[in-house]
C-alpha cells in the first residue's frame, strides 16, 4: 500500500511544482481474473494487472485534470504538466476548491476477502463450468448457454491532496453470471443469473445457473400484451434498474444544473410512504461500499426518501460548496481515468411484508415485468419521462399466467414512486442501476404498449 | 503520409511470442498500444472538465486448444511484456512451438491534415463556446446548453506466431451537443454530434451548426403530444436512423453471437431474410467515416464487406478466431476497446446502401404511422432478436403528411419480423457516429442510410 500511496504523494508534489495551488492524486491497482466458459470448455482467461494515477490541479478557481499508467519520475511530471495545462483552459468557477481533510475516515472491514488470492484459476474456471452445467441440468428446454462468466478482482486504492487528505483501503469484489438459451418451437429465449459477492466462496454456482434457466424457460411462447393502463410489479433487478435512475436524479450536480425531476422537491411528497430509499456507503456486502469516496471524503449512509418526502440529495464536495450543504460523501470515480462527479454508493429499498404470492395477489391482474431494455435511451433525465422495452408475464386473477414479450412500459419517475403499493418482504443485491439493494415492487398504475 | 510508429521492435516481439508459445499453442500474438486523449465540455457557458490522458500498455494472448489465454500490462518495457507471456502461457504444458519469424507489413494509416494535439487547447475552448453561443442564440426556450469535445489518438502495432507484424495509428475527433427547451413545466432535450476518423479538419466549417440543429429538435419537442401506442407502419430517417440496422441485424451477424447459436441469423446464410429492395453493408474502409480504420486491432487490413444482397444474406462479420472456427478469413472486423482487452467481432461502418425510393413519396404512402427521424439509442438481444429503440425525434404520419411532434415513443420488435416488413428505402442518405457496446467493450461505430420504411412496428408511448 505505502508504494501507492507514495506514487500519490509524488504526484501531489510535482503537481504543486508545475503550478497548482492544489492537487490531489488517485492512484490505484487492481488485480483481476475473468474467464469465459462456453459448451463446457474454457473460452477465455485473462489474468492481469493494472494500475495508474489520476491528479486534479487547482488553479485559483480553475480545475484540470490529468491521468496515465507512466509512474516514472519523467512519467509523473509530464501528468503533471498536463494537468495544470488543463486547468488553465478551464473557466474559473467560484466553488471549485480541493477537499478538506476532517479527519482520517474511520476503517471499514468486511470490504476484502483475503480468500480470493487463494482461489487457483482451475477452480474458478471450475465454478464458471459449473454455473453452466447447472442451467443445462434445470431443463431440457435449455439447449445451451450464450456464455458463463467468472470475474474477480483484488483493488488497492490511496488518495492523497495538498489539503492534508490522506486514506487507502483494499476491497475485493467477485462475481458471476450467464445468458442461458432456452428453445421452443417458435425460438429462442435468453435468461440472465447472476450472483455478487467479495469472494468466490460467497457465490453460489448451482443458484446462478438456475436461475438463467428458469428465467429462460419462463418466457418460452411468450406473445405481446393488449395495450392497457395497469398495475405491474417490477422484480428485483427490474426494479433496481430503476432505482439506479432515481439516484442519478437525486445527485446534486443534476439537480443544481436543473436535470433532475428533483429539483425543487426537498422535502415534499415524491413517493408513497411504501418507499423508503437511502443511500449506503458502508455496508460491506454492497460492493459501492468503501471507507471515503472519491475525493477522500468519508462514506456514510444517507436517507434519501423516507415516509414519502424527498429528504435529502446526494452531495460531492464541489456540489456541496455550491448548494451551501456538506459532503454526503458521495464523489464518485470510475478509477484513476475520470474526475470525481456525484454518484450513489449502494442504494438500498427496505423490504416489505409482502410475500411474492401477496404481492401478486394484490396486483390482480397486470404484468410482472422481469427484464427491461433501452434505459440509456428512452428515459428523458430532466423530466423523468420514460418508455422502456420490456418482457415478463402477465398476472391474472392474482397469479403468473403468460409469458410476453416485445412490449414497453411507460410512466415517469415520480408518478412511479408515488404509485407503488408495496414491496416485497425479501430484498437482493443487484448490479444494475449502480449497487442497489432491493424486494420486488407493485406499481398500481404503468402504461403498457404491446398489441 | 508518415509510417506509423512501431510500439516495439521486431526482435521483441519476436521474444515475447517464443516466451508465449514456450508451453504450447497454436497461435501466440503481442498487441501494443499508445493511447491519449483530450476532452473538456461547456455547461452553463463556462469550460470545464478538462482531461487529458496517455496510457501505454501491451496484451498478450495464446490459443490452445480453442482456449484463449490473456494478460496484459501497463507500459512497453519489454521485460514486463515478457512477463506478461509467461503468465499467458502459465497454463499451458505443452511442447514448445515455434513462432514464424516476422515480416513487416505496411499500412496506410487514415490520413490526418491537422494533428488535433497540435491545436491549442485554448482554441478548442474557443469551438465550444461558439457552439454554446449559437446553441442558446436559437431562442428564449432554450434553457440549458452543453457540449464536449474529445480527441482521442490510438497507436497500436501487432505482432503475431504467423509472422504478422504491422502497426496503425488512428485519431478521431467528435464534439457532441445537448440543449434543454423549456416552456412551462415542459421539458424537452436535443442531441446532434459530429465526429470522424479525422484531424481538427473536420471542425473547419461551420462545426457550431450541430449546436444550432441539436437546439432546433428540442424547441420542436416543446409542440409535442404524447405518442400514441400500437402497431403502425413506421418511416425511419437517414443517417442515425440506421442505429436499426445495426441493432436489429448486424450484431446478429456477428460470427460469435452466430457460432454459439445465439443469433436469429444462425442459419439463415444465403436465405431470403429482406425484401429485394434491401442491400447493405460493413464498410470500415470509407474514407475518414468514424468507425474506419486501415486495420483492425489484429492487423487484418479493413474491408466492405457485402452483409445483405437484394434481400439475401450474404455474410457474417468475423474476427480470426471465429474464422479459423468456420474455416474461413477474417472479415477485418476484430476489434478491442483497448490493450487491456480480447478483440471480438464488431462492427464498422454498417448501412444500408440507398435504394431508389423519393422520401416525400414513401412518406405520402401513409395514411396513418409514425416517422421516427432519429434515435437516442437502442439496444437488442441478439439471441431472442428483440430489440428497443428510443425515438429523440418522432411524428405522427396521418393522411400521407408527417403531422404533430410526438414526445417519448419507443419502437419494439423482433429483428426478422422488422428486416422483412422494410417495404421502401430511400434513394437519399448519409452517415452518423455511434458509440457501441458489446461484451463490456466500447467501439466507435458509423451508422447509415437513406430513409427507409418498415410496413408494421410496435410504437410505445406514454398516451393509452
Amino acid at each position: 500500500m505505502s508504494d501507492l500511496a507514495a506514487l500519490a504523494g509524488r504526484a501531489i508534489e510535482a503537481t504543486l511544482a508545475a503550478g497548482a495551488g492544489d492537487a490531489e492524486a488517485y492512484a490505484s491497482e487492481e488485480a483481476g481474473r475473468e474467464i469465459r466458459v462456453h459448451g463446457g470448455k474454457v473460452e477465455s482467461l485473462t489474468a492481469a494487472t493494472q494500475s495508474g494515477v489520476g491528479v486534479r490541479a487547482w488553479i485559483g478557481g480553475r480545475v484540470g485534470y490529468a491521468y496515465g499508467t507512466d509512474s516514472s519520475e519523467p512519467g509523473i511530471a509530464a501528468l503533471a504538466a498536463r494537468a495544470a495545462e488543463a486547468a488553465n483552459v478551464a473557466d474559473e468557477d467560484e466553488f471549485a476548491a480541493a477537499p478538506q481533510a476532517d479527519g482520517a475516515a474511520p476503517a471499514l472491514d468486511g470490504l476484502s476477502d483475503p480468500s480470493l488470492a487463494q482461489w487457483p484459476a482451475g477452480d474458478a474456471a471450475e465454478l464458471a463450468l459449473t454455473v453452466e452445467r447447472a442451467a443445462l441440468a434445470t431443463d431440457s428446454r435449455v439447449v445451451g448457454v450464450e456464455q458463463a462468466v467468472y470475474v474477480d478482482s483484488a483493488d488497492r486504492v490511496a488518495i492523497a491532496s495538498s489539503t492534508g487528505v490522506a486514506g487507502s483501503y483494499e476491497s475485493s469484489t467477485c462475481y458471476a453470471y450467464l445468458q442461458a438459451l432456452a428453445e421452443s418451437g417458435e425460438g429462442r429465449e435468453t435468461g440472465l443469473g447472476f450472483g455478487l459477492a467479495r469472494g468466490p466462496a460467497g457465490l453460489d454456482p448451482e443458484a446462478i445457473g438456475r436461475e438463467g434457466a428458469e428465467r429462460a424457460v419462463a418466457m418460452i411462447g411468450a406473445g405481446k400484451p393488449a395495450s392497457r393502463s395497469c398495475p405491474v410489479v417490477l422484480d428485483p433487478t427490474v426494479a433496481a434498474s430503476f432505482i439506479g435512475l432515481i439516484g442519478g436524479a437525486l445527485a446534486a450536480s443534476a439537480v443544481q444544473r436543473g436535470r433532475s425531476p428533483f429539483a425543487e422537491r426537498l422535502g415534499a411528497e415524491v413517493a408513497s410512504d411504501v418507499l423508503v430509499l437511502h443511500d449506503d456507503g458502508l455496508d460491506p456486502a454492497g460492493l459501492g461500499s468503501a471507507p471515503f469516496d472519491g475525493e477522500g471524503v468519508p462514506r456514510r449512509r444517507t436517507a434519501l426518501i423516507e415516509d414519502g418526502n424527498l429528504q435529502a440529495f446526494l452531495y460531492d464536495t464541489y456540489t456541496a460548496r455550491r448548494g451551501d450543504a456538506a459532503s454526503t460523501g458521495s464523489a464518485g470515480r470510475g478509477g484513476y481515468r475520470s474526475l470525481p462527479s456525484v454518484a450513489t454508493s449502494n442504494l438500498t429499498v427496505a423490504a416489505g411484508g409482502h410475500s411474492f404470492e401477496q404481492l401478486l395477489g394484490e396486483a390482480g391482474d397486470g404484468i410482472y415485468v422481469t427484464d427491461v431494455a433501452g434505459l440509456h435511451s428512452g428515459v428523458n433525465p430532466v423530466t423523468g419521462v420514460f418508455s422502456v422495452g420490456a418482457s415478463g408475464q402477465t398476472i391474472s386473477g392474482g397469479a403468473l399466467a403468460e409469458p410476453v414479450r416485445e412490449f414497453t412500459i411507460a410512466s415517469d419517475l415520480v408518478s412511479m414512486l408515488r404509485a407503488v403499493r408495496a414491496a416485497g418482504a425479501s430484498a437482493r443485491w443487484v448490479p444494475f442501476g449502480g449497487s442497489v439493494l432491493t424486494p420486488e415492487l407493485l406499481v398500481g398504475e404503468m402504461t403498457v404498449s404491446g398489441s | 503520409m508518415s509510417e506509423p510508429a512501431q510500439l516495439i521492435d521486431a526482435a521483441v516481439a519476436e521474444r515475447v511470442l517464443a516466451r508465449a508459445l514456450a508451453a504450447g499453442g497454436e497461435f501466440a500474438e503481442v498487441f501494443a498500444e499508445r493511447r491519449g486523449g483530450l476532452t473538456m465540455s461547456i455547461d452553463e457557458s463556462r469550460i470545464e472538465s478538462v482531461q487529458s490522458g496517455a496510457e501505454e500498455g501491451a496484451g498478450v494472448r495464446v490459443v490452445s486448444g480453442g482456449t484463449t489465454y490473456f494478460a496484459h500490462v501497463d507500459g512497453l518495457d519489454p521485460d514486463d511484456i515478457e512477463r506478461a507471456a509467461a503468465e499467458a502461457a502459465s497454463a499451458l504444458r505443452g511442447d514448445r512451438a515455434e513462432p514464424r519469424p516476422l515480416r513487416a507489413v505496411a499500412t496506410e494509416p487514415v490520413p490526418i491534415e491537422r494533428r488535433p494535439e497540435q491545436v491549442p487547447a485554448g482554441r478548442k475552448a474557443e469551438l465550444l463556446r461558439e457552439l454554446d453561443e449559437r446553441g442558446r442564440s436559437q431562442g428564449g426556450e432554450i434553457s440549458q446548453f452543453s457540449a464536449s469535445y474529445g480527441e482521442a489518438r490510438r497507436e497500436i502495432t501487432v505482432a503475431n506466431s504467423d509472422g504478422l507484424f504491422t502497426s496503425d495509428d488512428r485519431t478521431r475527433v467528435r464534439l457532441g451537443t445537448q440543449a434543454v427547451a423549456r416552456r412551462g413545466d415542459v421539458v424537452e432535450t436535443g442531441f446532434e454530434t459530429l465526429g470522424a476518423h479525422r484531424g481538427f479538419e473536420l471542425l473547419e466549417d461551420d462545426p457550431a451548426l450541430i449546436a444550432e440543429q441539436a437546439a432546433g429538435k428540442a424547441l420542436i419537442l416543446l409542440d409535442a403530444d404524447p405518442t400514441p401506442a400500437g402497431s403502425m407502419p413506421v418511416v425511419v430517417g437517414g443517417g442515425f436512423g440506421g442505429v436499426l440496422f445495426h441493432e436489429m441485424t448486424g450484431h446478429g451477424l456477428e460470427a460469435d453471437h452466430i457460432q454459439k447459436g445465439a443469433s436469429v441469423y444462425v442459419g439463415k446464410l444465403g436465405e431470403q431474410v429482406a425484401q429485394p429492395l434491401l442491400t447493405a453493408y460493413d464498410d470500415g474502409r470509407l474514407p475518414n467515416e468514424w468507425g474506419s480504420d486501415a486495420i483492425d486491432d489484429e492487423g487484418t487490413p479493413t474491408q466492405k464487406t457485402r452483409l445483405i444482397e437484394d434481400g439475401k444474406l450474404t455474410a457474417f462479420l468475423y474476427d480470426r478466431l471465429c474464422a479459423e472456427r468456420d474455416g474461413v478469413a477474417s472479415t477485418g472486423n476484430g476489434r478491442r476497446e483497448s490493450f487491456r482487452h480480447l478483440p471480438i467481432p464488431r462492427m464498422t461502418n454498417t448501412y444500408i446502401a440507398p435504394g431508389d425510393a423519393e422520401p416525400e413519396a414513401m412518406i405520402a404512402e401513409v395514411q396513418q404511422g409514425f416517422y421516427a427521424v432519429s434515435f437516442a439509442g437502442g439496444q437488442v438481444d441478439p439471441a431472442t432478436g428483440d430489440f428497443v429503440f428510443g425515438v429523440s425525434e418522432g411524428y405522427l404520419i396521418e393522411g400521407g403528411k408527417v403531422t404533430s411532434p410526438c414526445r417519448g415513443a419507443t419502437l419494439v420488435g423482433n429483428c426478422l419480423d422488422a428486416l422483412a416488413a422494410i417495404d421502401a428505402v430511400g434513394n437519399d442518405f448519409w452517415m452518423k457516429t455511434g458509440m457501441c457496446g458489446k461484451g463490456g467493450q466500447k467501439a466507435p461505430v458509423g451508422t447509415g442510410q437513406g430513409h427507409v420504411r418498415i410496413a408494421a412496428m410496435t410504437v410505445g408511448g406514454t398516451a393509452v
